[in-house]
């Protein structure tokens, strides 16, 4: 409970209207627990006088006391309407913003799906929190009080009889919390495990098939599912549990105060006023007291979703930068790794760093391709130059600066990325690519035409077409040729392209190439490559192997002086070529 | 976003895509038919009628013990009180042990009916989710290359869970409320005809208040629904795109696009719950004034001696019962409509039928003609469109001998991936039959084809697990010296060996990020231990390096020997091991002989292979 303290940020800003909502929904609540003694009055006065004059009024009493309490009730929603829909969307936006500036290991780690239902369920349950269980948890608390007050001041004895319950009921609250946290928890993991063989099941389905694997994917689903059952009727069986208490321990109270009234009625101690007066109250208070079962309920899973959310808020955003300003007209001295290591953050203890004092200087304007074994780390020494992860060691420079002092806006600025795995957002072609820099028709139709990318003229719309998840889909390849063009199209100084070609058929990129050579004749450029067509592009070619730098020449200096290049490129086994020579 | 997820790729040959866009695939409406909602929703309850049956009884008779109480006090005030008086204590005995009976029976039925309830809507939902995960398996692969995989997720996810929200709060909520209504009513017309007649009169301007809200709130539900499926989409999107929204600066944009969005969503929110606030204003003014006049009157008759006044206070204990579930009212008709679209939605994917059924009567295969494990594969009179129309292969005869490697090679487009789809039955031909060892492929069941014939494609996809039990999809009961001999033999087992747990190594775990070449040799391996007749590689060497792609033709040239299979790829490497090559143009074979025919001649082919042996040199 006490994680839900963290929410206070949040609620600050609107915590008159809130407070104010409460304070008005104790009154309204209060104003119910009048209603008894306007009978109990009604009863002992004008009824037992035969006065029509005080009935009417007593009446009109009641309807005043009704219309007050609806508008109060209304009000009270009214006020806090539009505040706690600002909370939600607040702290989505938060988590939003600070999603997107946490580091890529971050994600690395977490499934999209699981981000996603912190942003969505779990901050719908905060605002049914802040809405009702935070509010009405005091008022029933107040709105107990008051009755059971009212209750001793008309008759203590009674009164005590109907706070008989009020110890076990307690004890079993609390009791319960605990319990139904624990299945809450495990059933909202569950959920999640569920969720994974979904997805799992959808995206693999090519594979699900193929090896006709869809029976124990659906055994894993009944597991899972037959699970989670057993979790919620768990759950089932303790809210039925806590319910049962919450309804049976208080109307037996209620019994006993009944048969007791009835007796002091019958010996003339009470009034029959007073008797219908406090079991109109006693009724009054049932909702107060049978509710607070649910509403502990729904608090639990606030706590949980409060817990779940800050899980991520927690996290550290990526690192500052100390942005020195720039120098201008530095000297241009090209892309440059000195001494780099990199082991990931959550690479277990000892183990082998990825890249190991890694030394490589791209001088202005040529490409330089990185070559070498599949899962050598390539793509990791790209991911370094944006910072998209930071080095362990050793430094990084463009043009002579750290790029660690530079702001990462700069940074990413002059760095242009191509990605292995091309991803094209909800928008039109057109923006897609201009996401790169540049503007206008003009940047567009050359990016596009570099990239070979022309089909995107002849799509329904041009390149005003909707792609991504809500719009057209588009093939591997097309996609690969968009994100070249984006790479491209602000003609960035530097330019880090991994693998960019692997989708594209024989023609196409012989065609891109072409195009490549000549944004390449002038841009500094490090290419991630496979094949020797793609080497070729490059001015010279790096080989990355354990780790580190082996050879640094021209693709046909390593073709004939290195044994592993020459494996690499043409696939015949290091030993024969050592033997050729 | 975990090392071993990648997106679905579209194939190479979807560049049908312009005469789509008018799809329904394309908006998030496939069409439900008529009834088909009401169908499955009978048919997800008619297994369980009997326990239906029981719970409502159950809640029936809680209700009955909850309402008995404001009786009782009728009772006590006008009976057992004045008998009290005579010195017969019998009927305040009899009202001490009805309440205690009432009180228990009250509890112990809650108890019984929570627990019988839940197991309802639990089985409920795992016969829904069962189904709809059993349904999309068995949908075809043209299905899933339409419908997003983000759909397909939120049938069995969001979906589902509106409507358990609905099973487990609304229903019951809904239930309890008109039976206690009808019990109070009941009972108030029993106890004085007048005073019941007012409260039942009081029906008509709370229904009519209850008809206008569900009508004001279907529309911002509407409007909130379609925001909140906004601002979805843009978060996983960025958050499955988040190294080139990084890359490209997009942090600040994003988060401006975002706040429209989110605003949006913040906007129809703080409306639905507006509309709330005045449906609780309404349906309470109502209420309230009914109270009033039912005393004014009641009071009016006890004061002339025509009322009892124990039945003017149950009446008035009645009526606060009869009014206090009537806001919880309008939160049941929230879920009830978001259940309702989700129902619907749900309804339209199971209502797609499977484009590639099982047999009816399925036949068994012959034992192998040739003598080598390959089988012979006859693609006879075959043409294929799409259903919507757009014809991707026009007709072709096509006959693949037992043990022979065919290289089909030809640009994007061309039909290569839907030759491959045709030979693995992720499609059937819309004419023509497709013949493994002279069985046609729709004859076959599921195990026996794909026992046979497996395709390893592009998208190397993991499933979590170990490293290990992704090779072993392909044989499941096979060993690990056999999972470990399968990695060797495609040169997987070094890099594997090397993971923090070798094999054991969980692929969505700490340090096991695996690379997209790593990827595509698992499913190799995978491939390879499933030891099929018929191999069909659809561009599973994109992302490998050379000696990465020569191990695989190694092992394709030794463990494989002797099998039938279709290599389709875009490097020209790959062709070097063929025994045949297919050229491919707009759907047609233009080119078809050995490699060294093709290289030799003066066709596309030979002209390809040239600009490529120049890459080389």
């Amino acid at each position: 409970m006490r994680t839900l303290s963290r929410l206070w940020p949040y609620v600050r800003p609107v915590r008159t209207r809130l407070f104010t909502a409460a304070f008005i929904a104790v009154l309204a609540s209060c104003i119910g627990l009048v209603i008894p003694l306007v009978l109990k009055w009604m009863v002992d006065g004008p009824i037992a006088d035969r006065d029509p004059a005080g009935v009417w009024l007593g009446a009109l009493y009641l309807l005043l006391l009704g219309l007050a309490e609806a508008l109060l009730f209304g009000f009270r929603r009214w006020l806090v309407a539009r505040p706690l829909s600002h909370v939600e969307a607040e702290m989505r936006a938060d988590l939003y913003r600070h999603l997107q500036r946490l580091p890529i290991a971050f994600h690395d780690r977490w499934a999209s799906g699981q981000l996603l239902s912190r942003a969505t369920t779990d901050l719908m349950l905060l605002r049914m929190f802040l809405a009702f269980p935070l509010t009405f948890l005091l008022v029933n608390g107040v709105t107990i009080l008051v009755g059971v007050s009212i209750m001793l001041v008309q008759d203590w004895t009674l009164g005590l009889v109907i706070l008989i319950p009020a110890v076990p009921v307690l004890i079993t609250c609390v009791v319960f919390e605990k319990q139904y946290s624990r299945a809450a928890r495990q059933a909202q993991d569950q959920v999640g495990d569920l969720t994974t063989v979904v997805e799992e099941s959808v995206l693999g389905i090519r594979i699900i098939k193929g090896f006709g694997r869809h029976r124990s994917q659906a055994r894993a689903f009944r597991e899972l599912s037959g699970k989670l059952r057993g979790t919620e009727l768990h759950k089932a069986r303790l809210l039925a549990t806590i319910l049962g208490i919450i309804v049976t321990l208080p109307e037996l109270a209620i019994g006993a105060a009944l048969v007791l009234g009835a007796v002091q009625v019958a010996d003339g101690e009470l009034s029959a006023g007073t008797l219908v007066a406090f079991l109109s109250t006693a009724l009054a208070l049932r909702w107060p007291v049978d509710s607070i079962g649910f509403l502990l309920a729904m608090s639990q899973e606030a706590a949980t979703a409060t817990e779940r959310y800050f899980e991520v808020m927690d996290a550290e955003p990526e690192s500052g930068s100390t942005a020195s300003p720039a120098k201008d007209g530095g000297p241009r001295e090209g892309l440059r790794f000195e001494n780099v290591t990199f082991r990931y953050p959550d690479a277990p203890e000892g183990s082998p760093p990825v890249l190991d004092r890694v030394d490589l200087h791209i001088r202005p304007g040529e490409s330089l391709a990185l070559v070498g074994a599949t899962g050598s780390g390539k793509t990791t020494l790209t991911a370094l130059v944006p910072r998209l992860h930071e080095v362990t060691e050793g430094r990084v420079t463009l043009d002579g600066r750290d790029i660690r002092d530079m702001s990462r806006d700069e940074l990413r600025s002059r760095v242009a990325v191509a990605f292995e795995e091309p991803t094209l957002f909800s928008a039109t072609v057109g923006e897609n690519v201009l996401m790169g820099g540049g503007s206008g028709e003009e940047d567009l139709d050359r990016a596009l035409a570099v990239a070979q990318a022309d089909f995107a003229h002849a799509l329904p719309q041009g390149t005003a077409t909707q792609v991504g998840e809500q719009g057209l889909s588009l093939s591997g390849g097309q996609r690969q040729r968009l994100a070249l063009a984006r790479a491209v199209v602000g003609r960035p100084d530097f330019l880090v392209l991994d693998d960019p070609l692997s989708a594209l058929d024989v023609h196409t990129e012989a065609a891109v190439e072409a195009a490549l050579r000549r944004v390449l004749a002038d841009t500094t450029a490090l290419i991630v490559a496979h094949r020797p067509s793609t080497v070729l592009l490059a001015d010279r070619v790096a080989l990355l192997s354990g780790g580190r730098i082996t050879a640094v020449g021209t693709h046909h200096e390593l073709l004939r002086g290195n044994a592993e290049y020459a494996h690499l490129m043409s696939g015949d086994p290091a030993e024969e070529l050592e033997e050729q020579r | 976003m975990t090392a071993a997820t990648t997106a679905p790729v579209r194939d190479e040959d979807d560049d049908r895509t312009p005469q789509e866009s008018g799809d329904p695939f394309d908006r998030d409406v496939l069409p439900t038919p008529p009834g088909a909602t009401g169908a499955l929703l009978r048919s997800l309850l008619a297994p369980m009628r009997g326990r239906v049956a029981l719970t409502a009884l159950l809640l029936l008779l809680q209700q009955a013990a909850v309402q008995a109480g404001p009786l009782l006090v009728a009772y006590a005030i006008d009976s057992a009180v004045p008998a009290f008086r005579d010195s017969d204590h019998g009927p305040l005995f009899a009202v001490a042990a009805g309440y205690l009976l009432c009180a228990s029976a009250a509890g112990a039925l809650q108890y019984a009916f929570i627990t019988a309830s839940a197991r309802v809507s639990q089985d409920v939902l795992l016969d829904l989710r069962g189904r709809i995960f059993r349904h999309a398996q068995a949908l075809s692969v043209d299905f899933h290359e339409r419908y997003t995989s983000g759909r397909l997720i939120s049938r069995s996810t969001t979906d589902v869970e509106s409507l358990r929200e609905l099973l487990e709060e609304g229903l019951q909520e809904l239930v309890m409320t008109i039976l206690s209504a009808v019990y109070i009513s009941v009972l108030l017309l029993w106890l004085d005809l007048g005073l019941g007649a007012v409260a039942v009169a009081s029906f008509v301007p709370l229904y009519l208040l209850v008809r206008s809200y569900q009508r004001r709130a279907q529309r911002v539900y509407r409007k909130r629904s379609t925001a909140i499926a906004a601002v979805i989409v843009k978060f996983v999107e960025t958050m499955n795109g988040i190294r080139p929204v990084r890359a490209f600066r997009r942090e600040k944009a994003n988060d401006a696009d975002f706040a429209v969005l989110n605003r949006r969503h913040e906007k129809t929110n703080g409306d639905a719950l507006l509309e709330m606030a005045r449906y609780v204003v309404g349906s309470r003014v109502t209420a309230n004034t009914t109270v009033a006049l039912i005393v004014l009157w009641g009071a009016y008759r006890v004061a002339g001696e025509t009322l009892a006044l124990g039945v003017l206070a149950a009446a008035v204990l009645y009526l606060r019962r009869l009014y206090d579930p009537i806001d919880r009212l309008g939160m049941f008709l929230n879920s009830y409509q978001s259940a309702a679209a989700s129902l619907e939605k749900i309804a339209g994917l199971l209502a797609q039928t499977p484009s590639v059924p099982e047999p009816a009567a399925p036949r068994e295969l012959p034992g192998r003609r040739s003598g080598l494990p390959g089988r012979e594969v006859v693609f006879d009179d075959v043409r294929f469109a799409y259903r919507t129309g757009g014809e991707v292969l026009p007709r072709f005869g096509l006959t693949l001998p037992a043990g022979q490697t065919v290289a089909v090679v030809g640009s994007t487009g061309a039909g290569k991936s839907t030759l491959a789809k045709l030979l693995a039955r992720f499609y059937d031909p819309s004419d023509g039959r497709v013949l493994l060892d002279g069985v046609d492929l729709r004859d076959l069941t599921g195990r026996d084809l794909r026992r046979e014939v497996v395709m390893v494609t592009q998208e190397a996809f993991l499933f979590s697990g170990t490293v290990a039990e992704n090779i072993s999809i392909g044989r499941p009961e096979a060993t690990r010296e056999e999972i470990e001999q399968a990695a060797r033999e495609i040169g997987a087992h070094d890099f594997i060996a090397a993971l923090p747990d070798g094999y054991d190594t969980d692929v969505r775990k700490r340090g096991g990020r695996i690379s997209a070449g790593q990827r595509q040799l698992v499913a190799f391996a995978r491939a390879l231990l499933a030891d099929p007749a018929v191999l069909i590689l659809d561009e599973a060497t994109s992302s490998l390096d050379v000696p990465g792609e020569r191990a695989v033709q190694r092992a394709m040239a030794t463990v494989l020997k002797g099998r039938t299979a279709v290599v389709i790829a875009h490097r020209l490497s790959t062709v070097e091991i063929a025994d045949r090559v297919l050229v491919m143009e707009r759907g047609r074979i233009v080119e078809d002989g050995s490699p060294d025919e093709l290289i030799g001649g003066t066709g596309r082919f030979a002209d390809l292979h040239r600009a490529w042996r120049d890459s080389l040199a």
